[in-house]
């Protein structure tokens, strides 16, 4: 399988502070891998890292024959790599549509490409002119993704898409990023959220002390308890 | 989605803010007691105050956006006064020939200012600035440095003693209505400070690399994040801003009626202030910050001169102890 994201012995420092110890890490294309782990495994750490916004230190990262490694986050992003942060980073002086226009670099938002990402949320077409700023927070991360969505992107890097937000919000959100998995979309996301990793997730890679310590199917993991409990540390009835 | 039809808030609309130079003109009133003089005084500050704006509105940007303390800024006030100086000076045979003549040499001492000023803003800024991202108090050291340097080099070039800059002819004596007189120059100066609040306010709204900036005052990552050069747009602003105050300087030493090197780092404290009351990075808090800021030098010249040497002191303390972050605060980075 052709390898869209592929990691190899990425170390990333901050400050003083080594927080990547030689990550490897392969994003098939066209599927969803999920990067769980502890807080503090260092998941956010290697978004970043990916998204140039942390300088990898050490190793190699590639987007098919492309090094991202070394290079500005506007070229990675130009790359055709899409971010969405876990503060989702809307822009909350600027309108939805302006939030939008800016994520649109080619210029004119393509309107059936629009129309398709209204219909997982309605919302952005209801408050098109307002205020960012005033969205409800599960509003905003529909912006949030949104932006990532309003050009097509070789990859997307979502972290924690459901974090904070109420369960009902959760359903609707793993349904979008069901369908746009279906759409052929190559994801890197990392979630805290057991469920909705197992129903979003193709692959998974779980981290450890900045590092890869496991990486497999999602739905083997899902299956076996004992090494959700050993590699997660925690008991996944109580998170599903 | 759940909440997807739920209703925004409706957006507050902070008008106070907006209301306070009225209500400052309002409270003066009644101690000023002259209809004539308080007009007078009201329609000099609000000259004032459009000057002020324009000096200090390139450098809230600036400053909101790129999180640069640039204590240099004051010098290229001073290198647009001298850049109206040259042009005054090869134009000379031209002045005072018709209003439309002395018309086409002020606009073009206010181009020449903008182009000489953003260019040194590019290399400032490349040289100066670039090096110091992030480091505050480098930056500061370091801007004061910078806008020694300047300030030298301009004694060096145009001498030490302050050089004539006049109205032109056309500009020149007042308009009077009853008992209330207008400088003809203040009035251009205020149409001219309330153009370019209009232009910077339609750029930053209708255009999109107004809605870059807006995007960068509140966050400098994602918009790099988003497949744009921060760095090029941080070059961008920064030329933008010292062509401002190029243009600004030029008003205010035709204001001044000279150009001085050190008249620069005078201003400072002002623009400071206003940028500081108007909060960082809104440019219409910029300009009802200047506006208060030149009302209240005014009136309180007029009614009790003694006070007015730290009447904008005073001014900056009440508006932060009501808005710590300033009138119009854009959103925390």
């Amino acid at each position: 399988m052709t390898q869209t994201l592929t990691l190899d012995g990425v170390h990333t420092h901050i400050g003083r502070y080594h927080i990547l110890h030689g990550v490897d890490l392969d994003a098939p294309l066209g599927r969803t891998t999920m990067l769980l782990g502890r807080n503090g495994a260092g998941k956010t750490t290697t978004l970043r890292t990916i998204m140039g916004l942390w300088r990898a230190s050490r190793g190699t990262i590639r987007l098919g024959e492309r090094r991202l490694d070394g290079e500005r986050p506007s070229e990675i992003a130009r790359a055709g790599v899409a971010y969405v942060p876990e503060t989702m980073a809307i822009f909350s002086d600027l309108s939805v549509r302006e939030n939008l226009v800016l994520a649109a670099r080619a210029g004119l938002m393509d309107e059936a490409r629009l129309a398709w990402i209204f219909g997982f949320f309605p919302a952005l077409k209801k408050f098109w002119a307002s205020r960012a700023g005033g969205l409800s927070g599960g509003q905003k991360q529909m912006l949030s993704i949104a932006r990532a969505l309003v050009e097509p992107r070789a990859l997307l890097l979502i972290d924690e898409p459901t974090k904070g937000l109420a369960p009902a919000i959760v359903d609707g959100l793993i349904a979008c990023l069901k369908d746009i998995k279906q759409r052929g979309a190559t994801i890197l996301m990392v979630e805290q959220n057991f469920r909705v990793a197992r129903e979003v997730g193709d692959f998974v890679c779980v981290m450890d002390n900045g590092r890869i310590v496991y990486a497999g199917d999602m739905a083997a993991l899902a299956e076996d308890r004992a090494l959700q409990g050993r590699l997660l540390g925690l008991s996944l009835d109580s998170h599903q | 989605m759940t909440d997807i039809g739920a209703a925004l808030p409706k957006p507050r609309v902070d008008v106070w803010p907006a209301l306070t130079p009225l209500l400052v003109a309002a409270v003066a009133a009644p101690f000023i007691g002259s209809t004539s003089t308080f007009v007078t005084l009201t329609l000099a500050s609000l000259a004032m105050g459009a000057m002020l704006f324009v000096m200090a509105s390139g450098l809230t940007l600036a400053f909101g956006m790129m999180d640069v303390l640039n204590f240099g800024h004051g010098a290229f006030i001073a290198v647009g006064a001298y850049s109206a100086t040259v042009v005054y000076r090869f134009a000379a045979p031209l002045a005072g020939g018709s209003l439309a003549l002395d018309l086409l040499v002020f606009v073009a001492a206010l181009v020449f200012a903008a182009l000489v000023c953003g260019a040194l803003g590019f290399v400032y800024e490349k040289l100066l600035v670039a090096p110091v991202y992030g480091r505050h108090l480098e930056q500061i050291l370091i801007t004061i440095g910078g806008a020694i340097v300047i300030e030298q080099l301009l004694l060096a070039l145009f001498g030490t003693e302050p050089i004539d800059l006049s109205p032109p002819l056309a500009f020149r004596g007042s308009l009077s209505f009853g008992e209330i007189a207008i400088e003809k120059y203040r009035l251009v100066a205020l149409a001219l400070g309330l153009a370019l609040f209009v232009a910077q306010l339609v750029v930053l709204s209708r255009t999109r690399i107004g809605l870059l900036i807006r995007a960068g005052v509140e966050n400098r990552e994602m918009v790099e994040a988003l497949g744009y050069r921060i760095d090029r747009l941080f070059v961008g602003v920064f030329m933008a801003a010292s062509a401002l105050a190029g243009i600004g300087g030029v008003l205010w030493g035709i204001y001044q009626n000279q150009a001085r090197a050190g008249m620069g780092g005078e201003l400072l404290v002002l623009v400071f202030i206003v940028i500081i009351i108007g909060g960082l990075g809104s440019v219409t808090g910029c300009l009802i910050g200047a506006t208060l800021v030149a009302l209240i030098s005014n009136y309180a010249g007029f009614l009790a001169p003694k006070l007015a040497l730290v009447s904008n002191i005073l001014l900056m303390v009440v508006v932060l102890l009501w808005r710590p972050r300033g009138l119009y605060p854009l959103g925390a980075r």
